[in-house]
C-alpha cells in the first residue's frame, strides 16, 4: 500500500498545476466563505447632511450630551459620506454615490430639548432613500429603524429621568427653576406635615375636612411614590434575556475559521480521492492492480488515506495562515489533528463513492463539485432562516454528507463552546464506514470489460 | 495453460459457451475472431481478472503475465517509475534489478527515465510488455497487442514476443488481424458468439475453409474466414 501511496504523491508532484489548483481553490472558497460569515454585512453608503449649529447640545434636565455623540454613533452603523447641503444629499443619492441621506435638520435639537419641558415639540429627521437595489434598501431601512429606536430609547430614559425628579419635587418639596427664576414647592410630604399640625387648633366642624384633605395628600405622596419607578420602566418597557437552551456555539470568528478549514478538507479529500481513484479506472491499471497485487479494499483505503494526509497537510496550513489574522487556540492542536482526520476519512470515503461511480477524472470532479459545494452551503443554514419543514429535510440531507459532522468535529475541537466533538466522530465514522461500503459496491463495475 | 468449458455470461447475453483449449509451453496461441466474439473475456478469465461462470483454467507454475489491450500505465510517471511500482507490488526480491532486465529485455534502454505519455505508441505497448513479463510468467497474455501500430513497429514487437516464445513462454495473444493470426500465431483459435468453432494450425483452418465453403476457398484467408464463419451460421 506504501508503493501506492508514494506513486499517488509522485502524480500530486507531476502535476503542479491541478496540485495548486487543488490547493490554493478550496483555500479561496474556504477564506471568502469565513470572510462573509465573520464579517456580517457591508455598511451602506449614506449621505449625512448636520444643519444642527455647532455647539447646539442635548440637554434633557440639568445633565447636557457630549455634541459629538449624534454623528459619531450615526457613522459607525453607515458609512457617512459628508454633504455641505440639502442638493447635495440629493445628487448623492440620485447619482447611486449613497444608498440613501440622512439630514439632520438645524432644530433637532432644540425640539429633543423641548421633550423635557411643559411644550414638548416632534423632534424629525429626514431620510432621502434610494431604491433601486431593494436589499440594499431593505437595509437601509433597517438600519435606520436601529438607529431611531436606539436614539428614542436614549432620549426616552432621560425624560423618564426628568418626569421622576418633577415627581420627587412634587411629592418631597424643593427649589424649581422656571423661565430664569427660581420657585420654592412645598412638597405633598411638608403639606401633609403642616396639616397634622393645623388640625388641632381648628373647630370641630372644620377638622372633618381637614382630616380629608390631610388623607388626600397622604395618598398623593405614597401613589406618586410608586409612580417614579413605573416611569423608569416606561422608558424600556421590555428588557430581553437570552437564555441559550441548546446549540452552544463557538465565537463567530472561531465558527468562521471551522467553516474555511471545514470547506478546505472537504475539497480536498473528496476531489483528490475521487480523482485519484478514476484515474486509476482512466489509465485502465485497475484491473492490473487488483489482479492479485492489491484487494479492491485495500486500493479503497489506500486512497482515503491519501486524501487524509494532503487534507491534512492542507488544513494545517490554512490554519497557521489564519493565525496571522485571528488567535487560534494551539493547545488544541491533538484536538485539531483528530477532528481533521476523521473529518478527511469520512469525506475521502464520500469521494471514493463518487470516484467509484464516475467513469473518468472530468466527470468525477464535476462531480464532486456538483455535490459538496450545495451540502456545504446548506449546511451552513440556521435553524429558524427557513421553515421548520424544509429546516427538517436539510437536516437529513447534511446528515448524509460529512460535511456538517466535520464542521462540527472541527468546531469542536477549536474552541470548548464549540459543539460535542465525540458526537460528531462517532457520525463521522458511520458515514466513513457506510461510503467506504458504497465504493466498495461501486468498485465493482470498475473490473468489468 | 489449459481451459475447459468456459462459460460467461452479461445478464442475458452469452460471451462465452463453453470454451476450451490447451496451449504448450513456447507456443504461440493465436485467438481470432469478430467484435463481440469473446476474446477479451476469455483472456480476462485466463488472466484472471473476471471469473468465469463455469468452467476452469489451469496456469502453468510460474503464473501467468496480462498484457491488456489499452496500455496500463501511469503517464504521468516514466518508464523506470512505472516499471519499479509494478516490480515492488508484485513483491519481487530484487526490483530495480527486475527493472533493469526488463528494460534491457524490452529496448527500452534509453527511454527508461521519459515519461510514458511522451512515448509513441509502440514504446507505450513495449512497456505495457514488459510490466506483464516482470514475474518472468511462464504463459503471456496479449490482448491484440499490435494494435495502432505501424508496419515497422509491428514487426519488431512480433520479434520482440516470438523472442519469448522461443525461449519457452506460453503467449496466448487475441487479433482482429487474420494474417497476423496467420503469419505468428502456431496455432489459431476460432471464437465465433462466444464459441470456440475452431482449433488448430493455420492451414488446417484453410482445410476446414475448403471443406465447408469451397467457393472462397481459393481467396485470400480473410475473405474464406469470413465465408467459413458465414458457413457456420456467425
Amino acid at each position: 500500500m506504501r508503493w501506492l501511496l508514494l506513486k499517488d504523491l509522485q502524480l500530486l508532484r507531476r502535476s503542479p498545476l491541478q496540485a495548486a489548483l487543488l490547493v490554493v481553490y478550496p483555500v479561496l472558497i474556504a477564506v471568502l466563505v469565513g470572510l462573509a460569515i465573520s464579517g456580517g454585512p457591508e455598511k451602506p453608503r449614506v449621505a449625512f447632511l448636520n444643519e444642527v449649529p455647532p455647539g447646539a447640545r442635548i440637554a434633557l434636565g440639568p445633565q447636557r450630551m457630549p455634541s459629538a455623540d449624534v454623528s459619531e454613533r450615526i457613522c459607525r452603523r453607515v458609512a457617512c459620506l459628508r454633504v455641505a447641503d440639502r442638493a447635495e444629499a440629493e445628487a448623492a443619492v440620485r447619482s447611486g454615490e449613497a444608498l440613501a441621506a440622512l439630514i439632520l435638520p438645524a432644530d433637532l435639537v432644540d425640539r429633543i430639548n423641548s421633550l423635557a419641558t411643559l411644550t414638548p415639540g416632534t423632534p424629525r429627521v429626514e431620510v432621502l432613500v434610494n431604491e433601486d437595489d431593494p436589499v440594499k434598501a431593505r437595509l437601509v431601512d433597517d438600519r435606520i429603524a436601529a438607529l431611531l429606536a436606539q436614539a428614542n430609547l436614549a432620549i426616552a430614559r432621560r425624560i423618564a429621568t426628568e418626569g421622576g425628579r418633577y415627581l420627587k419635587l412634587l411629592v418631597d418639596g424643593g427649589e424649581f427653576r422656571i423661565v430664569g427664576q427660581s420657585v420654592q414647592i412645598l412638597g405633598l410630604r411638608a403639606t401633609a406635615r403642616i396639616l397634622a399640625a393645623l388640625q388641632p387648633a381648628l373647630p370641630p366642624g372644620l377638622r372633618a375636612s381637614l382630616a380629608e384633605v390631610s388623607r388626600f395628600a397622604r395618598q398623593a405622596r405614597d401613589n406618586l411614590d410608586i409612580a417614579e419607578p413605573l416611569l423608569d420602566r416606561l422608558a424600556e418597557p421590555i428588557t430581553v434575556r437570552k437564555v441559550a437552551i441548546g446549540g452552544a456555539s463557538p465565537p463567530l470568528d472561531s465558527f468562521a475559521v471551522a467553516v474555511a478549514a471545514t470547506l478546505t478538507l472537504a475539497f480536498v479529500a473528496v476531489l483528490l480521492v475521487a480523482g485519484s481513484l478514476a484515474l486509476e479506472r482512466e489509465e485502465n491499471a485497475f484491473p492490473r492492480l487488483t489482479r492479485g497485487l492489491v484487494g479492491p479494499g485495500e486500493l479503497l483505503v489506500e486512497k482515503v488515506l491519501l486524501g487524509v494526509a494532503v487534507g491534512l497537510v492542507v488544513t494545517l496550513l490554512m490554519l497557521a495562515g489564519l493565525q496571522l489574522f485571528l488567535s487560534l487556540r494551539w493547545e488544541r492542536f491533538g484536538l485539531w489533528l483528530v477532528a481533521i482526520a476523521a473529518g478527511g476519512a469520512a469525506l475521502g470515503a464520500a469521494g471514493a463513492a463518487l470516484g467509484a461511480a464516475a467513469r473518468d477524472v472530468r466527470a468525477v470532479a464535476l462531480l464532486a463539485f456538483m455535490v459538496t459545494l450545495p451540502v456545504a452551503f446548506l449546511s451552513l443554514v440556521p435553524a429558524g432562516a427557513v421553515s421548520p419543514a424544509l429546516y427538517d429535510a436539510i437536516r437529513v440531507l447534511t446528515g448524509l454528507f460529512p460535511f456538517k459532522p466535520a464542521l462540527e468535529a472541527i468546531a469542536a475541537a477549536l474552541d470548548p463552546a464549540g459543539p460535542e466533538l465525540g458526537a460528531a466522530l462517532a457520525h463521522l465514522a458511520a458515514l466513513a464506514a457506510a461510503y467506504g461500503l458504497l465504493a466498495r459496491l461501486a468498485l465493482r463495475r470498475f473490473a468489468r470489460i | 495453460m489449459r481451459a475447459r468449458g468456459l462459460v460467461k455470461s452479461y445478464g442475458e447475453r452469452q460471451a462465452l459457451r463453453g470454451v476450451s483449449f490447451e496451449a504448450a509451453a513456447g507456443e504461440l496461441l493465436a485467438i481470432i475472431g469478430p467484435n463481440g466474439a469473446g476474446k477479451t473475456t476469455l483472456l480476462s478469465i485466463l488472466a484472471g481478472i473476471l471469473p468465469p461462470d463455469r468452467g476452469e483454467v489451469e496456469a502453468p507454475p510460474g503464473g501467468v503475465g496480462w498484457v491488456p489491450q489499452q496500455a496500463a500505465l501511469y503517464r504521468r510517471l516514466t518508464v523506470e517509475e512505472n516499471l519499479l511500482l509494478f516490480a515492488r507490488l508484485e513483491g519481487l526480491e530484487d526490483p530495480r534489478a527486475a527493472v533493469d532486465e526488463m528494460v534491457e529485455l524490452c529496448g527500452l534502454g534509453e527511454r527508461r527515465g521519459e515519461a510514458v505519455a511522451r512515448l509513441s505508441g509502440g514504446n507505450q505497448q513495449r512497456v505495457n510488455i514488459a510490466i506483464g513479463l516482470l514475474s518472468r510468467p511462464q504463459a503471456l497474455l496479449l490482448d491484440e497487442p499490435s494494435v495502432g501500430l505501424d508496419p515497422h513497429r509491428r514487426a519488431r514487437l512480433w520479434e520482440f514476443i516470438r523472442g519469448l516464445a522461443a525461449d519457452g513462454t506460453t503467449v496466448v495473444f487475441s487479433t482482429h488481424d487474420i494474417q497476423e493470426a496467420e503469419r505468428y500465431g502456431h496455432r489459431v483459435l476460432v471464437l465465433a458468439d462466444g464459441e470456440a468453432v475452431f482449433v488448430g494450425a493455420a492451414e488446417e483452418l484453410r482445410e476446414a475453409v475448403r471443406e465447408e465453403a469451397p467457393a472462397d476457398a481459393d481467396r485470400d484467408f480473410e475473405t474464406a474466414f469470413l465465408a467459413y464463419l458465414r458457413h457456420r451460421g456467425h
